[in-house]
């Protein structure tokens, strides 16, 4: 065979128009545009950078965004592998409804849902009012909102999983004395821990960059319930503050990136695991 | 052995119902499992649904009527509208292209193409936003020499419309990818062969194939545009003129408008989230339907 060559022939036409339409709209929209965050950034010394990074507000922002993300993230991996669970394995009435309804934070502005959360979670709201501590205005209205956005990445990465389990691992298992928990904790969970850590970790990064439905829950109060795309927005409007924006936007891209990296070596890990089980 | 009976001994039923309890849990966890789910979902899915509407029409049919016929609700109605009409056929015209060079043709580099892709899938909507004052913002070189001619993208439609083209950016292609790539190239080298023009090939086999995926992505890319801030509040200001209806929802809550205004506003996005989800329930069962049968 020759060598692999730079575009195999084809007979089919269009390649050249729709490549370079393709490679045109990409740099437009979102690679010139992306340059100019880093060309702002290169204006910036690594002292004025550690200055930013060191102000007060910026380091609760910082603490808060990661804390309430990443729990927001595990009570999604707890519950979301619930609701995948009984989705996937059994038969109730709506169960059909309840499927479709995974979907709404995706489909839901997430203005309609921030105001909806800030109203029920209020000191007079349907759920607020039966707390003794309040919720809106606080971190844990914060994880709230964040819960609401990240739920449907767990349940629909595992879906799939789950159902790809073959039956006659589990019978397997069953007749060779396992009992159920078992089974579920040494066949059934193992198979599925790819799916589980990725729909997790975009749960995660989805949580680090929200924004709408924080806003209304939380109120963005400086210090308290400020998180990072809050700072970026409140730098903006500050004299020079475009430099200490894209500061704060670095470190916010930086962490979406390094997750995005994690998923990408947890699906290398479970294919290469998935070829020697083989 | 010998205490059975020869019925006993064939009792298939009770057999396949060893197997299932086996592989099954009790009916008590199984229960208690669909009932933590349920009421999971509704506490954190229905509840907040629900309570738009009853919020929207708490203060009676009157109020509803006129927080929705406002002629700012109008104004926002609109600027949503132009955003998310232009936004949708510019990335369903990029994923068709996109999805024809990278689905039906082998050349280097194509993964790392598709990873330039999935970029605004992992930049958060503000920084998005920020991306465009940047380029935009007089700041910028190009920035001052738009404000030299007196073009105004930022604070503008046209600003609001390219934010949300941006956040928006791989839904379609991303639908429409792995359907172009899964039906491989052989209809249409068929038709090549036969003397079929591209444009002909395109319209007459390679679309009909896509269509439930494209249209998938039009309603996923629609829902989005219309419904996206965070990227949008960035680059819009606080402006009336250049309200969408979710920037709208946003001044009336924070404002001296009627309690039930934002969610009388709300309630439009709210069905349109709804038809949404019905529509993607829909071409699901279309697709799957269509996987049966072959």
């Amino acid at each position: 065979m020759a060598r692999p060559a730079l575009l195999q022939r084809s007979v089919l036409p269009g390649f050249g128009l729709t490549m370079g339409f393709t490679v045109l709209y990409l740099s437009l929209i979102v690679l010139i545009p992306l340059s100019g965050l880093f060309i702002v950034t290169s204006h910036l010394s690594l002292s004025d950078f550690l200055q930013i990074m060191s102000n007060d507000l910026v380091k609760k922002s910082f603490t808060l965004t990661f804390r309430a993300s990443f729990v927001a993230a595990v009570v999604n991996a707890f519950f979301g592998f619930i609701v995948a669970w009984v989705l996937v394995r059994y038969w109730f009435p709506g169960r059909r409804i309840i499927d479709a309804m995974v979907d709404l934070p995706f489909a839901m502005p997430t203005a309609v849902s921030g105001i909806a959360l800030a109203q029920i979670y209020s000191e007079h709201g349907w759920l607020g009012s039966h707390f003794s501590f309040p919720i809106r205005g606080t971190e844990i209205g914060v994880t709230i909102a964040l819960i609401f956005i990240g739920m449907p990445f767990v349940i629909r990465t595992l879906q799939p999983s789950l159902q790809e389990i073959d039956k006659e691992l589990e019978e397997v298992s069953a007749s060779l004395g396992a009992n159920r928990w078992q089974t579920f904790t040494k066949v059934i969970f193992p198979a599925v821990l790819p799916a589980f850590i990725t729909g997790f970790a975009m749960a995660f990064a989805r949580a680090i960059g929200e924004y709408g439905s924080v806003l209304f829950i939380g109120g963005m109060i400086p210090g308290k319930t400020e998180i990072m795309s809050s700072v970026i927005l409140s730098k903006l409007y500050e004299e020079n503050g475009h430099i200490a924006a894209s500061a704060v936007a670095i470190v916010m891209l930086a962490a979406s990136f390094g997750i995005l990296l994690a998923i990408n070596l947890v699906q290398l890990w479970a294919n290469r695991r998935f070829a020697n089980a083989q | 052995m010998s205490l059975l009976t020869r019925a006993q001994r064939t009792d298939y039923g009770s057999h396949f119902r060893a197997v299932k309890e086996a592989t099954t849990e009790p009916a008590v966890v199984k229960w208690f499992l669909i009932g933590v789910a349920v009421l999971f979902m509704t506490v954190f899915l229905l509840l907040p649904l629900i309570c738009v509407f009853y919020e929207a029409f708490a203060s009676g049919w009157e109020l509803f009527k006129k927080a929705v016929t406002d002629r700012h609700t109008l104004s926002a109605l609109k600027m949503t509208f132009l955003a998310t009409g232009i936004t949708v056929p510019m990335n369903v015209i990029f994923g068709l292209a996109a999805a024809w060079c990278i689905g039906k043709f082998q050349f280097i580099g194509k993964s790392f193409l598709l990873s330039l892709i999935d970029i605004p899938f992992a930049i958060s909507p503000v920084i998005a936003g920020l991306l465009f004052v940047f380029i935009f913002g007089t700041q910028s070189a190009f920035g001052q020499w738009l404000q030299e001619h007196n073009i105004r993208v930022l604070f503008a439609w046209p600003g609001v419309t390219i934010a949300t083209i941006f956040v928006t950016f791989p839904f379609v292609v991303r639908e429409l990818i792995p359907v172009m790539q899964s039906q491989g190239t052989e209809e249409e080298q068929a038709a090549r062969v036969l003397g079929a023009r591209g444009w002909h090939i395109f319209l007459r086999i390679t679309l009909p194939n896509v269509k439930w995926a494209l249209l998938y992505g039009i309603i996923l890319c629609n829902a989005r545009a219309m419904g996206e801030f965070g990227a949008v509040v960035v680059v819009a200001g606080n402006s009336a003129k250049t309200n969408t209806l979710p920037l709208h929802i946003n001044a009336l809550y924070q404002g001296y408008a009627d309690a039930c205004a934002p969610f009388a506003v709300a309630t439009i996005l709210a069905v349109m989230a709804i038809v949404t989800l019905i529509v993607k329930s829909f071409i699901e069962w279309k697709i799957s339907a269509k996987e049966n049968r072959l």
